[in-house]
């Protein structure tokens, strides 16, 4: 394999572990909090169609990214007000997300499916950006993916170092401990669900203005669920759910670059990949409940109603 | 300000009402949506609800659509009374299609009244084969069904489209990705002249009554019931969690999978590479609306089955896109979660003196 093949190959992984970084370590904070939302998959098309539409109509990219953060950010509202403040199932609700977000995706992109963009900008650094391997590697990228790689080390510092991180720990592990000590139960779980949502919302961005950059209907193909499962892959770990979407990513080369590595078997066989990736990954965690039990927010998807 | 105040026991009278104040809440945000899309409201939703059902043929239609709604959704609510989260019945319903349709392929031209009866048994153990997958990874490695069972679909869609751009592709059919069109001995029979209504409506009606009985009349229905109300309580009466997680993901794949190959036996006539505008995911909203019950399922999956209906007859008259139907089928579950509140809660408002 030629070096040229393998800087292809690794840039392959980094664009395809991106939005699994956002999305997953979004719903890593929402689930910390004891919320769970399985609307991921919702929130990542709205946000990927309100990006595209952002620069289709104002050209702007970083108003773009933002645009899909309020998005997703507003589907997770209507989630949090349903589970949150009306007490609804969040299995029920999390599945009612993503109905709705297949729905309204495509209703708002119906006008821009084929339409193409450039893409992010690439952040050019001179001379540095030019160096051979480590310039296309390391320093030609758009900023979001270097965002996705401060997103794990401002998250992990958030939860494990700063006071508010402790206090969400608390929320999901217990409710009833955290509000009789005086703190928001409900409160604190509507702002980590929204910052999952926000997540979620620029997960869909790069996939619109990034990874393929124009709208296609239901172009997220199972990537939120994918994320939901990097979370109890990575045992609510920051680093962990990190590690594990640049394994998706590891996969997804496979299916790009078989061809390359004279792999003679039908796509759709390779496209299967990552989803039985995904079986494999939840059955070897899976296996172990200690391990699950001992990590997993123990007020995890249990709704919370003050007695008082 | 309001406040939510707990009732003593849920309301019953609630959880019937729910459904239909849902149902007037998706017609008053279906007016906003068509007035920000700037199409006469009273003129869209009579193209939505209420044209489609001024024809003869039109109900007909209705039944076709509402078929496999209504085949998973029975199944996918007796799974969910138990908290068993099938979520991956639109696979299930593919491989009972791949099951099915196989079948009919590789007796193609073969006539003999039993072809239907192997396609149609083939199709349910496809299905079942298909959620014995998450049931025993659930049972067996403690692997959470609602993922495996998606992951799944995304895997049976790839293999659908796998046969029929390669092994399934009718010879005939100018390099299109289609299987051959099923000989007659292989498609269900119409069970109403000059429509599209076939057998499989009947099948589906059997299975609604057979289901009613067996959830209301044998020991399984009561089991299923205390595992999902009281798992504990089950479990002292000695009821097995994993037996109820095997028979409801099971019967859920049965069904998936006779949906699937009814709608290719019967409407489609023909492998495609896509099969289902998504009855599988709108089955869900199916089981919630219809209230968890066999009959509840039957009206909601009429309902949605018109929502479908309506979407396509919005689309020929009025030129709206057909994404409204899914925007409506969400927004429609989103309301009834809302409104379900009030099963279990009375809405109060909040007095001063109360804070």
């Amino acid at each position: 394999m030629s070096l040229e093949i393998l800087v292809a190959t690794i840039l392959t992984i980094i664009t395809a572990a991106t939005p699994l970084v956002f999305a997953a370590t979004g719903e890593l904070i929402t689930e910390k909090a004891g919320v769970l939302n399985l609307g991921v998959e919702g929130m990542m098309l709205t946000g990927a169609v309100t990006g595209f539409a952002t620069v289709f109509f104002i050209d702007n990219a970083v108003l773009a990214c933002l645009a899909a953060m309020a998005a997703g950010m507003l589907t997770a509202l209507i989630f949090a007000f349903l589970v949150l403040g009306l007490q609804a199932s969040q299995v029920a609700t999390g599945l009612a997300l993503t109905i709705f977000g297949i729905g309204l995706s495509a209703l708002l992109g119906q006008n821009m499916v084929g339409i193409a963009y450039a893409g992010l900008p690439k952040l050019y650094i001179p001379f540095v950006s030019d160096l051979p391997v480590l310039g296309p590697l390391l320093f030609n990228h758009d900023a979001l993916v270097y965002l996705s790689l401060a997103l794990p080390l401002a998250v992990a510092w958030f939860l494990y170092r700063t006071r508010a991180g402790l206090i969400l720990r608390a929320v999901g592990d217990s409710h009833d401990a955290a509000h009789a000590i005086g703190y928001p139960v409900i409160a604190i779980r509507y702002m980590a669900t929204l910052f999952g949502g926000a997540m979620a919302g620029l997960a869909g961005a790069y996939l619109s203005l990034s990874y393929s950059p124009m709208w296609v209907e239901n172009m997220s193909a199972g990537r939120g669920w994918i994320a939901l499962a990097l979370v109890v892959f990575g045992t609510w770990r920051p680093w962990r759910v990190f590690l594990g979407a640049y394994l998706f990513g590891g996969i997804t080369i496979l299916q790009l670059h078989a061809q390359a590595f004279g792999i003679a078997v039908a796509s759709q066989f390779m496209s299967m990949l990552p989803y039985i990736a995904t079986i494999v990954v939840l059955v070897l965690i899976s296996r172990d409940p200690t391990r699950i039990r001992l990590n997993a927010p123990a007020c995890i998807g249990k709704p919370f109603h003050p007695a008082a | 300000m309001l406040r939510l105040e707990r009732r003593p026991q849920n309301s019953r009278t609630m959880m019937y009402l729910s459904p239909v104040f849902a149902l007037a809440l998706t017609l008053a945000a279906g007016v906003v949506l068509f007035s920000i899309m700037r199409v006469d409201p009273a003129e869209a939703l009579y193209a939505f609800f209420i044209e489609p059902l001024t024809t003869t043929y039109g109900i007909t239609e209705l039944g076709v659509k509402a078929t496999p709604l209504i085949l998973i959704g029975v199944a996918l609510a007796i799974g969910f009374r138990a908290s068993v989260w099938n979520i991956g019945a639109e696979g299930q319903l593919t491989l009972g299609a791949i099951a099915g349709g196989g079948v009919g392929l590789a007796l193609y031209e073969v006539e003999g009244f039993w072809v239907l009866p192997l396609m149609l048994a083939a199709a349910i153990a496809g299905g079942m084969a298909w959620a014995a997958i998450p049931a025993f990874l659930r049972t067996r490695f403690n692997a959470n069904e609602i993922l495996v069972s998606l992951m799944l679909t995304y895997v049976a869609t790839l293999l659908l489209s796998y046969l029929v751009h390669g092994p399934w592709r009718d010879p005939g059919g100018f390099n299109f990705p289609e299987s051959r069109v099923f000989h007659d001995a292989a498609t269900l029979p119409i069970i109403v002249d000059g429509s599209r209504l076939h057998l499989g409506f009947a099948l589906a009606l059997f299975v609604v009554v057979a289901t009613w009985v067996m959830i209301s009349r044998t020991l399984i229905g009561f089991q299923v019931r205390v595992i999902g109300s009281a798992p504990r309580a089950g479990q002292y009466a000695g009821f097995s969690q994993n037996a109820i997680i095997w028979l409801t993901l099971l019967f859920g794949g049965a069904c998936a999978g006779l949906a699937g190959v009814v709608e290719v036996a019967g409407p489609i006539g023909q492998l495609l590479p896509s099969i289902s505008p998504g009855y599988g995911f709108t089955a869900i909203i199916v089981a919630f609306v219809g209230r968890l019950h066999p009959l509840g399922v039957l009206l909601a999956g009429l309902l949605m089955a018109l929502s479908y209906l309506g979407g396509e007859n919005a689309q020929i008259s009025l030129n709206l896109p057909l994404a409204v139907t899914g925007v409506f089928q969400g927004l429609l579950l989103f309301m009834l979660l809302a409104c379900d509140v009030l099963i279990r809660y009375r809405i109060r408002l909040r007095t001063r003196s109360a804070t």
